[in-house]
């Protein structure tokens, strides 16, 4: 079975050109899409559809930064144990917390204009995190490092989800 | 429009075998039918040259059905037996629907779906549906001149897999070949982007009677990628008229009425609202039963103001999809307005104020879903495409999850997933010599079980006794191309297995829709065993057809003793078809489809490299 990155035919790394990944996912697509099948008999149909899934699945999982960090280390053998592994530096923790307060602030005042400061901040971290994710996996292969950085982004992730979250009640 | 290169030798039929395909919109309000003939795609009119069929059901005592226009006649003089906005039941328990109180209608909250006691007997909303399904697809067969080979039907994108099962359900009792479901703001994207040759990313503003759909799409190169959508499947049309009925009560001191009053006094404010569309005043009189006569008359600023709330409720959603989709309303190339609500001054002010732009109205709002529909018809039925070859990318609509301890769900398949999309998760056990363990499906957004739609239950037994945590069930969640769910349970060490269509609890089973059909058949005095024999015939020529051209293309993918095995099973599927036992071609297809998975699987694994060489000699080229 072919990993995500060679079914798009690209060289596994955390760095890709995502036009070039589009660009593979749509011609695969529109040779595979179940609505080239409709009319196809059922074997072609199911195999279809359990393709299209699979390119789907390897899609979301390269295009997306965390998502794409996590699956690169699995191919690497090592966990990036997201469930198990929540220490995070100090510093880190410190920076989020205080994130954090800004976020519940924001939406008690029901302060859109501060929630959007807030996500371009967090944001702005992200990019860091994410510049220095690709140099530690591409450049230094230091993979248990990496680990942790993927941690951390994926704590981001989860804070911009609560941000979503909270425009929806500054809204209300 | 540059387009992707997508011609596969074998997938395209000769010319002369053009399939009978239409797209069919099944509106709260109003349903269509279209079809693309030389090339163009345009709506199916009645024998009276009308384009529309109101979607109105009407079961008389002596068995007799009106639907459309003929049934709209009555609605006012029998309004228990003549069902308007069906849709509205469609895969909804009694709790679901909004002003149940204010409808005429005997309902039976049977489990799952209610249903409605007619003179005619007890109605589910699929039969009812079902019916006008019927008409249309008559409708289709005397204008194309024979029987269809295939229909898309629309479901407006918020829908939820039940109401998404009610329709497919709904249309194979109508005896159509569903070649797919088509989310409506999606079929008309198709319609408007076609039709314009649009690149960009546009949003599909879509307030039908019943429903609102908001999509934001990418449209590229061919491409029709929905990258999020969002809605309120109980918005529409209909809760205008609803409280403009309110406010005539109200104005005019009136008791509470009886069923036909309150269906009259329906009537007139729909009509009142409409003529606001181009009037700034219109009057609102009905002589009611009592001999009472009504006599208000509404200006815009009255119908805007009562009806405010309305409009904002379709902002809420309109924010969070184009959230999902990472965009603000500034990235918005262009609105298409869909379904004859956004013909309303104050939606169509509202969503100018939102996007800062003037929406885009150039298409018929009533007909470009069923439009688009019809485009995807023709392709899925493997005509020639129109407006050279596309491609379309959806997305489910709405979370699916587990439930989890506390009465929490846990989601599985996140919204704006594109489909088809599968997912799996483990659970463990988590108690000592546990041998079975419960399921309970849910979708939705909200954290709490009880927030969200339960669309199923189910339960893995034959775990063998473990400690408590070793036993893993893994639970594998697949949304085919249509939105629907289906579910398998596995037991990781011991492969026990469990798998479900997730029908049961919302949506009607297997058995029920058959038992609807026999009792279609026994009214219409048709021959079951006939049907049956015809589409085992139709569907055994279709993939007899498909085999043949694949073999031809791509035979040489396989060894030449599995090669000689599907030939075999191919000339004996061709010798039962012209035979009168409509199990044996059925077998011998089942047996064909069989031996032909694995053929199967090895082209789409040749279309993938093929993809990928093809872009690299244009990669060269650059």
């Amino acid at each position: 079975m072919q990993n995500h990155f060679e079914l798009f035919g690209l060289e596994p790394g955390y760095a890709l050109e995502p036009e070039r990944l589009e660009r593979s996912y749509l011609e695969i697509q529109a040779r595979i899409h179940p609505d080239r099948f409709a009319h196809a008999g059922d074997a072609d149909r199911r195999a279809s559809m359990q393709w299209t899934t699979r390119v789907n699945e390897a899609y979301r999982t390269l295009k997306d930064p965390v998502e794409r960090a996590r699956y690169l280390l699995e191919l690497k053998g090592v966990d990036v144990a997201f469930e198990t592994n929540t220490t995070m530096p100090p510093d880190f923790l410190g920076r989020q917390l205080e994130l954090r307060e800004a976020l519940e602030l924001a939406q008690g005042q029901k302060n859109a204009g501060a929630l959007d400061r807030l996500r371009s901040a967090l944001r702005s971290d992200a990019e860091e995190l994410k510049t220095a994710l690709g140099e530690t996996i591409d450049a230094r292969r230091d993979y248990a490092a990496a680990a942790g950085l993927v941690r951390k982004l994926k704590f981001l992730d989860r804070l911009d989800a609560e941000i979503d979250a909270a425009y929806e009640a500054v809204e209300e | 429009m540059a387009l992707l290169q997508i011609s596969e030798p074998g997938q395209s039929p000769a010319p002369h075998q053009q399939r009978r395909a239409v797209g069919i919109d099944l509106g709260t309000t109003n349903s269509l039918v279209a079809t693309v003939r030389s090339g163009v795609a345009a709506v199916l009119p009645d024998a009276q040259g009308r384009p529309l069929l109101p979607s109105i059901v009407r079961y008389s005592a002596d068995g007799r059905v009106e639907v459309g226009y003929a049934a709209q006649a009555h609605q006012t003089e029998d309004p228990t037996n003549t069902i308007v906005s069906v849709k509205r039941f469609m895969g909804r328990g009694r709790k679901d629907v909004p002003y149940i109180e204010n409808l005429p209608y005997d309902f039976v909250d049977a489990p799952g779906m209610v249903q409605i006691c007619t003179v005619a007997g007890t109605k589910s909303p699929v039969e009812v549906s079902a019916e006008i399904l019927r008409v249309l697809r008559a409708r289709a067969e005397v204008s194309l001149g024979g029987d269809l080979d295939g229909a898309v039907i629309t479901v407006p994108a918020y829908f939820d897999d039940a109401q998404r099962q009610a329709t497919k359900d709904a249309a194979t009792l109508a005896g159509l070949n569903v070649l797919r479901l088509l989310n409506e703001p999606t079929a008309a994207a198709i319609a408007y982007g076609l039709e314009n040759a649009a690149e960009g990313t546009y949003a599909v503003f879509d307030l039908g009677g019943g429903t609102f759909d908001i999509s934001i799409l990418k449209l590229s190169r061919g491409v029709f990628e929905v990258l999020a959508t969002n809605g309120n499947a109980a918005l529409g049309g209909d809760d205008f008229d609803q409280r403009l009925m309110c406010w005539a009560l109200e104005k005019a001191n009136l008791p509470p009425l009886e069923a036909r009053d309150m269906r009259l006094l329906h009537v007139k404010a729909r009509e009142a609202k409409e003529t606001l569309t181009y009037h700034g005043e219109a009057p609102l009189t009905a002589r009611l039963s009592s001999g009472e006569f009504v006599d208000l008359s509404l200006t815009t600023e009255t119908f805007c103001e009562i009806t405010q709330h309305l409009v904002q409720k379709t902002l809420g959603p309109t924010r969070k999809a184009l959230r999902d989709a990472g965009l603000g309303a500034g990235d918005i190339k262009g609105v298409v307005m869909v379904g004859g609500a956004t013909r309303m001054p104050h939606i169509q002010r509202a969503v100018r104020e939102f996007f800062r732009r003037d929406p885009l109205n150039n298409l018929d709002p009533d007909k470009v879903v069923a439009v688009g529909a019809a485009m995807q018809a023709n392709v899925l039925a493997g005509n020639q495409p129109t407006g050279g070859d596309w491609l379309l990318l959806d997305v489910i609509p709405l979370s699916l999850g587990v439930e989890t301890v506390g009465g929490l769900a846990e989601r599985i398949i996140p919204r704006n997933s594109t489909i088809p999309t599968s997912r799996a998760q483990e659970f463990t056990t988590f108690k000592d010599g546990q041998t079975a363990m419960s399921f309970h499906v849910v979708q939705g957004e909200r954290e709490l079980v009880s927030d969200c739609r339960s669309l199923a239950r189910f339960e893995l037994r034959g775990i063998p006794p473990m400690s408590a945590g070793a036993g893993r069930v893994l639970v594998t969640f697949q949304v085919d191309a249509d939105g629907l769910l289906s579910i398998t349970a596995k037991e990781k060490t011991t492969g026990v297995e469990a798998s479900i269509a997730v029908k049961p609890s919302y949506g009607l089973t297997d058995s029920d829709i058959e038992r609807m059909l026999r009792d279609s058949f026994e009214h219409a005095r048709d021959d079951m065993q006939a049907r049956v024999l015809h589409e085992n015939r139709v569907d055994g020529e279709r993939l007899a057809d498909a085999v043949r051209t694949a073999l031809d293309a791509d035979g040489d993918l396989i060894p030449a003793a599995q090669r000689a095995e599907i030939e075999r099973l191919l000339a004996a599927l061709r010798a039962r078809l012209g035979g009168e036992d409509h199990r044996a071609i059925k077998q011998a297809a089942d047996a064909l489809n069989r031996a032909s998975e694995e053929f199967a699987s090895r082209r789409m694994d040749a279309s993938v490299r093929k993809a990928l060489a093809g872009q690299r000699i244009a990669d060269l080229e650059h």
